[in-house]
């Protein structure tokens, strides 16, 4: 067995001692720092990122509250305006009502005072007229005129009659 | 010599422990000891040659989205820090780059040895055995300078009647002592009878010709197959016990 050929363990060992040695050197002076350089700056990088995109998330989120506190704000006061403006309108319609009906009352006041008016102008004049009509109304029956007093006293009863209905 | 004859293509003197041979490329001696240059060092310089190129120069894009290259290179030094995390905890974080040159060595030779016509570094007991005895003898030191003598009570587990204690030290030290042997066979004889087996095989491919050689071939891809796990497995199994060994002498269990 060439493993036991003692004459060939100094060479073997001698050269494994470099080898080891200098690999063991260039592993911890060169290769191994840059690896974790590398490997560290792409954990710091990628923590960053998620840092930022944690960051904007944050702002987008905050930007769409203020949103939607602007217009719900928006919207209460719109709210607000149209009940202003409804409240408004009715209280204006409910002037021009008002007035209108109290003109109303006004023209059927007088009309009815006019009324009541003539009324009692006719009235007052009834008698004249009825005993004008009497005195004709007899004339024309029994071809000769009656005393105005009779008929006026007869024209007097006969409302009297009327009105005592 | 049964050994040239099968470089120089003889098939009849066949030697499946060939491959094992350790040949001076260059010899020289440094004051009275043999340091020749030879097939074994060449491969060792391989390795470390490839572990440099693999670590440094597929890092040098430093790419946030690492490329192919990168990956592996950043997959292996993941692979080893979770490793020692795991086992011995942020107090190993200091030995990482040992334990990652040992993975990487031991990793790189045992599979720069599964390309053909090459050199197994840790199939010579030799290179086991060394790398073992840093490792044993680095951990005890280890657990001495942080416990101080206290590092003895390791030898005697808690919670047993006082008149086993003679015995469970004794075992213990044993099974403590046994640690950079079982280390070192276990890597090494895992690769030499793989790779023995591996040339066995293929001289039957060679011997059963055209019509018979093609069972043995099928096998031998399959068994390359494994080999390559054994391969990975084994420098996984070398790192993974120094971290255990480590994490021992750290917290004492």
């Amino acid at each position: 067995m060439p493993q036991l050929d003692f004459s060939v363990w100094p060479p073997q060992l001698i050269w494994l001692t470099i080898s080891f040695v200098a690999l063991y050197i260039i592993m911890a002076r060169v290769a191994l720092p840059r690896i974790a350089e590398v490997i560290e700056h792409r954990r710091d990088r990628i923590a960053n990122d998620l840092d930022r995109a944690q960051e904007l998330k944050d702002k987008s989120e905050k930007a769409r509250q203020d949103y939607e506190t602007a217009l719900g704000k928006a919207r209460s006061q719109a709210h607000n305006i149209a009940q202003d403006t409804r409240d408004r309108m009715a209280s204006l319609t409910e002037r021009q009502r008002a007035m209108s009906e109290a003109a109303l009352a006004n023209k059927i006041g007088e009309a009815e005072a006019s009324i009541a008016r003539t009324k009692a102008q006719v009235l007052a004049r009834l008698d004249e007229i009825s005993v004008e009509t009497a005195s004709e109304l007899v004339e024309t029956l029994i071809g000769k005129g009656a005393k105005p007093a009779q008929i006026k006293k007869a024209v007097k009863e006969a409302i009297a009659a009327q009105g005592g209905e | 010599m049964a050994a040239d004859a099968v470089e120089h293509g003889g098939g009849a003197a066949f030697d499946p422990m060939h491959q094992f041979q350790v040949k001076r490329l260059v010899s020289f001696d440094v004051f009275g000891l043999d340091a020749s240059f030879t097939n074994a060092a060449a491969f060792m310089v391989l390795a470390v040659v490839v572990i440099s190129v693999f670590t440094i120069a597929s890092m040098s894009g430093r790419a946030i989205v690492p490329g192919r290259m990168q990956s592996m290179a950043e997959l292996s030094y993941e692979f080893v820090a979770s490793m020692i995390r795991d086992t011995v905890g942020n107090a190993g974080q200091k030995y990482f780059p040992f334990i990652f040159s040992l993975f990487m060595f031991v990793l790189v030779s045992n599979m720069l040895g599964m390309l053909p016509y090459s050199f197994t570094v840790t199939s010579h007991i030799a290179v086991t055995v060394a790398l073992a005895l840093v490792v044993f003898i680095g951990v005890t030191v280890i657990g001495f300078v942080k416990h101080g003598v206290g590092f003895l009570k390791f030898f005697v587990p808690s919670g047993i009647p006082k008149a086993l204690v003679p015995l469970l030290v004794v075992i213990e030290v044993i099974s403590y002592l046994t640690r950079p042997l079982s280390l070192s066979v276990r890597l090494f004889a895992n690769m030499m009878a793989g790779h023995t087996m591996l040339k066995v095989f293929a001289s039957f491919v060679i011997g059963l010709g055209i019509l018979g050689g093609w069972a043995p071939l099928a096998f031998m891809v399959a068994f390359t197959g494994l080999e390559i796990l054994v391969a990975f497995l084994q420098a996984y199994v070398f790192a993974i016990l120094t971290c255990i060994y480590l994490n021992d002498a750290l917290h004492m269990h």
